[in-house]
């Protein structure tokens, strides 16, 4: 079942690495976006210096002139009342953290993927309570216990929110357009029939393309990761990243049958890359693989549930920076499974040895 | 002797278009079979189906003892093919696709490469195939057509492009695989071709066999004229008449004038005798006559 396995694959990597077209849209193209998001808005993570106070703490507002003015040069602390609101720009990351009094307790709300920022907070803030425990008059149980607790993060450093869009857009360019424009020009440059005419079977023509396909999409995942993670731009992984690895192995069999059907059902290769090119753009827009879909419309958000893209750049931006467990992932690798199952299955139906 | 191929009655429809209308005819294991015919004649669609490319829509169709559809992969490291139009794969040089194919019937480089000098291809070796040009495509295509040493091999129009040196260095090669041993099935529109290269031929047009036989015995059945060129003027037209068939023509283009008879020794003789014999030559009958005969038609419209 698997004669001519090697060779194929062998060949289809040197016409891949021999396209130049190709090599630039699925490897260069992405990456300057890559370079261009990460580098230009690179310091826009940065301005959350800010510390919100909401309401009365004792601690700060009984602190004297000089202690603040030295707390004053690593934060700023900024009085509001609006408990809610304040929160909400934590989440947003428009400030590093929010601190509150509930009876003894000074509770800290800091997003938590911001790990340098909220750690130089926290260091602060417990450092402070220690101070003021001891300072209330030397007792042995202390007037003020510090909580931190994290709020849901929303507040990633540029590179990290846009690592794993871009690197989701490039795997789904390159497992559609190398499925579609290998069926397309092979069928029509008579390389399908010769193959037909060879004991050859259709299981290693197949595989053959499935494996390169794979091939592909990790090494550009290698290579993104790896340029993101350059000091310059500063990409942190967290614990379970390499989960993203199945990920972007189902995720390439879903893009690679929708790169199949266009295949399959267009008669040139000008045609099936105008139909690829149809599906991917929108696709990448809306799965926020260039800007968060946050602010989208709610019925916008509910199209994009349809596109494997979103899922897989949801999936990879929880395991890859923002610390979600293995399990997280799961879900969306049996959606991007189940989706290549049955656009497979319909590209199958569609598919043609030959032109006529 | 075994059959290397049996067909029987075979019909094939494009929707109006009777591409293979009934066709009947065997080929012998180790002969050289061609098909010959004009545009359309149905002979492509005849190898297809041989091939197992397309399903016949109705007849019997046995090749090397098994009938070609559904593909079968055993039968297919038996048969060798070359398609019409040569099929490469992208940004591959001439050796690797050549390396290739043999790589897909488990055949090592060296063969590889051996083939790919016997078809004088060694200097292209490192060419791209898409910078090829048509000739050195189509040897290439033959080459892979050849490197796991089939019994069986099909060639659609193989020296169709080729200069005439290449072409006879084809025949060359191809005469050699024949006589190993090899059945060749060839389709051309070259009628010398066909009566140098053929063991037997089928002339077919409009997807019909209308003959089958050796060259020669085709070309002999019709008892066609000979026709006998010489300078024109260097005897009058009249005269000329005389010595031709009182049947048959005798016509000048101011360039040659050509006398048609079946008793050719009787004319030259004569003209002989009047020392007229400048710039002859002699044609006899080929197998074009046979089409022409066969069909009303020129074969070349
Ligand atoms: N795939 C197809 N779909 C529709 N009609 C076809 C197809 N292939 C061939 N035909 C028609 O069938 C007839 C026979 O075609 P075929 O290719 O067998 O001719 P051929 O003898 O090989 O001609 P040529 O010498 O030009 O190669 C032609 O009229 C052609 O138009
Ligand atoms: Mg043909």
């Amino acid at each position: 079942m698997t004669r001519g396995l090697g060779s194929l694959s062998r060949v289809m990597i040197l016409g891949f690495v021999r396209d130049r077209t190709a090599m630039f849209f699925t490897i260069l193209f992405p990456l300057m976006f890559l370079v261009l998001f990460g580098g230009l808005f690179k310091d826009s993570g940065l301005s959350k210096s800010e510390v919100l106070q909401i309401g009365p703490v004792a601690m700060f507002d009984q602190m004297p002139a000089a202690d603040r003015a030295d707390i004053g040069q690593i934060v700023t602390l900024i009085k509001v009342d609006d408990r809610e609101k304040a929160l909400d720009q934590v989440r947003k990351g428009d400030y590093a953290a929010a601190v509150e009094q509930q009876g003894g307790n000074v509770v800290l709300h800091y997003a938590a993927a911001d790990v340098v920022r909220s750690g130089i907070v926290r260091g602060l803030l417990e450092s402070m309570v220690q101070t003021s425990n001891l300072a209330a008059a030397g007792v042995s149980t202390p007037a003020f216990t510090l909580d931190a607790e994290p709020v849901e993060d929303r507040s990633l450093k540029t590179i990290q929110y846009v690592t794993p869009g871009i690197l989701g857009w490039a795997i789904a360019v390159g497992a559609t357009f190398g499925a579609a424009m290998t069926l397309v020009t092979w069928r029509q440059k008579k390389i399908l029939r010769r193959l037909r005419l060879s004991p050859v079977p259709t299981s290693s023509i197949v595989g053959a393309r499935v494996a390169v396909s794979l091939l592909v999409a990790l090494v550009q995942m290698a290579l993104f990761v790896g340029i993101a993670s350059l000091p310059y731009f500063g990409l942190k992984l967290s614990n379970y990243w390499w989960m993203a690895i199945p990920l972007v192995v189902s995720a390439t069999l879903a893009f690679m049958s929708i790169g199949l059907l266009a295949g399959s059902w267009a008669k040139s290769p000008e045609a099936a890359s105008a139909i690829a090119n149809l599906i991917v753009l929108p696709m990448a827009f809306l799965s926020g693989s260039f800007f968060p879909l946050d602010n989208a419309p709610g019925w916008l958000k509910n199209v994009s549930e349809v596109f494997p893209l979103k899922h897989l750049n949801e999936a990879l931006l929880g395991v890859m920076v923002r610390g979600e467990g293995p399990g997280s992932a799961m879900p969306a690798i049996g959606i991007l499974l189940g989706f290549a199952i049955v656009v497979g299955t319909i590209a199958s139906f569609l598919f043609r040895w030959d032109d006529v | 002797m075994t059959l290397a191929i049996a067909v029987a009655g075979l019909h094939k429809s494009y929707g109006e278009v009777h591409a293979v209308d009934g066709a009947t005819f065997e080929v012998q294991q180790g002969e050289f079979f061609g098909i010959l015919g004009p545009n359309g004649a149905g002979k492509t669609t005849t190898l297809e189906i041989l091939e197992g490319l397309r399903e016949a829509d109705s007849g019997e169709v046995s090749v090397l003892g098994s009938s070609p559809w559904p593909r079968k992969p055993e039968l297919m490291k038996r048969i060798g093919v070359q398609l019409q139009a040569s099929s490469f794969f992208e940004r591959l040089t001439a050796r690797e696709q050549i390396r290739l194919f043999a790589s897909l019937y488990g055949i090592g480089p060296a063969r590889a490469d051996e083939l790919l000098d016997l078809v004088g291809m060694t200097e292209k070796a490192h060419t791209r195939t898409e910078k090829l040009s048509g000739g050195q495509a189509q040897r290439l295509s033959i080459a892979c057509a050849l490197v796991h040493d089939p019994d069986l091999v099909f060639l659609d129009e193989p020296t169709s492009g080729l200069d005439p040196q290449a072409r006879r260095n084809l025949w060359d090669l191809l005469r050699d695989i024949n006589g190993q041993g090899h059945t060749v099935v060839l389709t051309t529109h070259h009628l010398d071709e066909a009566e140098i290269l053929c063991d037997r031929v089928a002339i077919m047009d409009h997807g019909k066999i209308l003959a089958l036989g050796p060259p020669a015995t085709l070309v002999r059945g019709l008892e066609a004229p000979t026709r006998i060129s010489i300078e024109s003027g260097s005897v009058s037209e009249v005269d000329a008449q005389a010595l031709a068939d009182p049947d048959l023509e005798v016509t000048d283009d101011g360039i040659s004038l050509t006398i048609a008879t079946r008793t050719p020794a009787k004319v030259l003789a004569a003209l002989a005798e009047r020392n007229a014999m400048r710039g002859l030559s002699v044609r006899g009958a080929t197998l074009e006559d046979v089409f022409l005969s066969l069909t009303g038609r020129e074969f070349r419209e």
